[in-house]
């Protein structure tokens, strides 16, 4: 059904009683064209775009519990497209025109709120290389503004300006840049495949891959085999585990990230912060609790919890930046695993192995990319080329030192 | 999570630097296969779910390399080991 004002009328006047599950929960049939191997944010937006862009309908996104129950349902739900490097930068600002126009593409609410996203600088040299990135992104069609002191301290004043070591000098602000809601995305293109004739099933987990000799065919799950054409994973946390089971060793570590939401407040911040001189990020949802994170714990981990010493560098760098969150009390904090590539940059690219296809290494920027990132590896599962914006995320980059790496320094995935 | 170093006891996490891996090692750079060794040498990782072995610096204590073999499912340290041998203890 259609969703619009109509529908939640009628539904209105007549008890609820009309709404229908927003997808089939199906269960896996013998074959099929495609199957993607990965129910979250990238698996059911490469679905969709397959359906509905290539017309390759005979899909399914099999996940090994529930959609949206990975990283998709744990980040801080920034989107922004203010990268540097020329690798990246056209990649993320096509996913940003996707969620420009997403939610009446899917005919669903996913909260897309361009609120601002607004990078803090305190020093000269910071000050220079925003300028640079700002540059950068503005060479690549993509709004930026260099704001001074006074142009941050005019949307924000209560932060500490004058804070004795770090004090703000200005700030990088990409106003198209904002927040979306997580599960709503998850949800609009599951709901979005599905009416276009894909099979999203749950609870369905591969132990292995069906092969004719190189080639893979199939995968093998926790509710038997399943025969396709192609196979696509988008299981960034467990990346190195899935293609192993198809002899693939990778440039991938898994870290854990945490993050964090406060107890409820009276608005406060409009739009998405970043203090500079640490790494610490905070918006605020529109229920009002403050959504916050830093870095990656630092260490391998798949155990989607992570430990204090991160907790304490991530409110020392929030008390930096603004003092009066202070005596906040944390609602709840959580772990994702995230997929930290050699050098900081995704992968979206064909496998030495036939048949296999690899969306991974989002390290801790994965939610942004989601719409793109189902863009460009639909259109490689269809068309077995990359797409214009995404030929660069090439899994043999780091043999061939095509290396992206914003960050600059190397291979190091804690570091990222 | 504490790691019990050999020589300063149980500390926090707090005080040692992470490196990565420990079962990689560097190979022959004048070996005619160099090139592909040292690609899987930079790049490529087992990243185990379960026991690894890994490095980890001391920076705060002893300022030495443990080797520390952890679950990376729990992050129950299961061993650890100066990366370097007492003098007179080399086998």
């Amino acid at each position: 059904m259609r969703y619009s004002f109509l529908s939640i009328l009628k539904n209105g006047l007549t008890g609820q009683s009309g709404w229908k599950p927003a997808w089939r929960d199906a269960a896996p049939k013998p074959s099929y064209d495609v199957i993607i191997v990965g129910g979250g944010g990238h698996g059911l937006a490469t679905a969709y775009y397959l359906a509905k862009v290539h017309g390759i309908r005979n899909v399914a996104v099999i996940e090994k519990g529930t959609i949206g129950s990975g990283n998709a349902g744990r980040n801080t739900t920034i989107i922004r497209s203010n990268y540097l490097l020329p690798g990246n930068e056209p990649f993320y600002e096509w996913s940003m025109k996707l969620w420009e126009g997403l939610e009446q593409e899917l005919n669903y609410n996913a909260m897309v709120s361009q609120r601002g996203v607004l990078n803090l600088y305190h020093s000269d040299a910071q000050r220079d290389a925003y300028a640079r990135r700002g540059n950068a992104m503005r060479l690549a069609g993509v709004d930026s503004e260099l704001l001074d002191r006074e142009g941050v301290r005019a949307m924000y004043p209560f932060l500490d300006f004058d804070n004795a070591r770090f004090p703000i000098q200005g700030g990088l602000l990409q106003r198209r840049g904002g927040t979306a809601r997580h599960d709503a995305v998850v949800w609009g293109y599951a709901r979005g495949a599905d009416r276009l004739g894909v099979d999203i099933v749950q609870n369905c987990e591969v132990t292995g891959f069906l092969r004719e000799g190189d080639a893979i065919v199939g995968v093998e799950t926790t509710r038997g085999p399943i025969r396709a054409g192609k196979v696509g994973l988008a299981v960034a946390g467990s990346t190195s585990r899935v293609a192993r089971q198809a002899g693939l060793r990778l440039p991938i570590e898994s870290h854990v990230l945490q993050a964090f939401v406060s107890e409820g407040l009276k608005p406060l911040i409009d739009g998405v912060v970043t203090f500079g001189a640490g790494h610490f990020y905070i918006s605020q949802s529109d229920k009002g609790g403050l959504v916050f994170g830093g870095d990656i714990d630092g260490y391998n981990s798949y155990a989607q919890r992570g430990n204090l010493p991160v907790i304490e560098d991530v409110c020392e760098g929030g008390m930096a930046l603004m003092p009066r969150i202070g005596r906040l009390r944390l609602l709840r904090h959580w772990g994702g695993i995230m997929d930290m590539s050699m050098d900081g940059s995704p992968i979206i690219d064909a496998t030495p192995v036939p048949g296999l296809y690899l969306n991974a290494g989002w390290c801790y920027g994965g939610f942004k990319a989601t719409p793109a990132s189902g863009w460009c590896f639909a259109h490689l599962l269809a068309k077995d080329e990359p797409h214009e914006t995404a030929a660069a995320m090439r899994l043999d980059r780091f043999r061939t030192g095509h290396l992206i790496d914003e960050k600059g320094v190397g291979a190091q995935p804690n570091l990222h | 999570m504490r790691i019990p170093c050999p020589y300063c006891g149980a500390r926090d996490a707090h005080e040692f630097a992470y490196l990565g891996d420990a079962t990689v090692t560097r190979p022959d750079p004048a070996a005619p296969d160099a090139e592909d060794t040292f690609f899987d040498y930079v790049y490529l990782r087992d990243n185990p779910a379960g026991p690894h072995s890994e490095w980890w610096y001391h920076a705060s204590g002893c300022r030495q390399w443990v080797r520390v073999a952890r679950d990376t499912r729990t992050h129950a340290i299961l061993g650890t080991e100066l990366a370097r041998k007492p003098a007179g203890d080399a086998a």
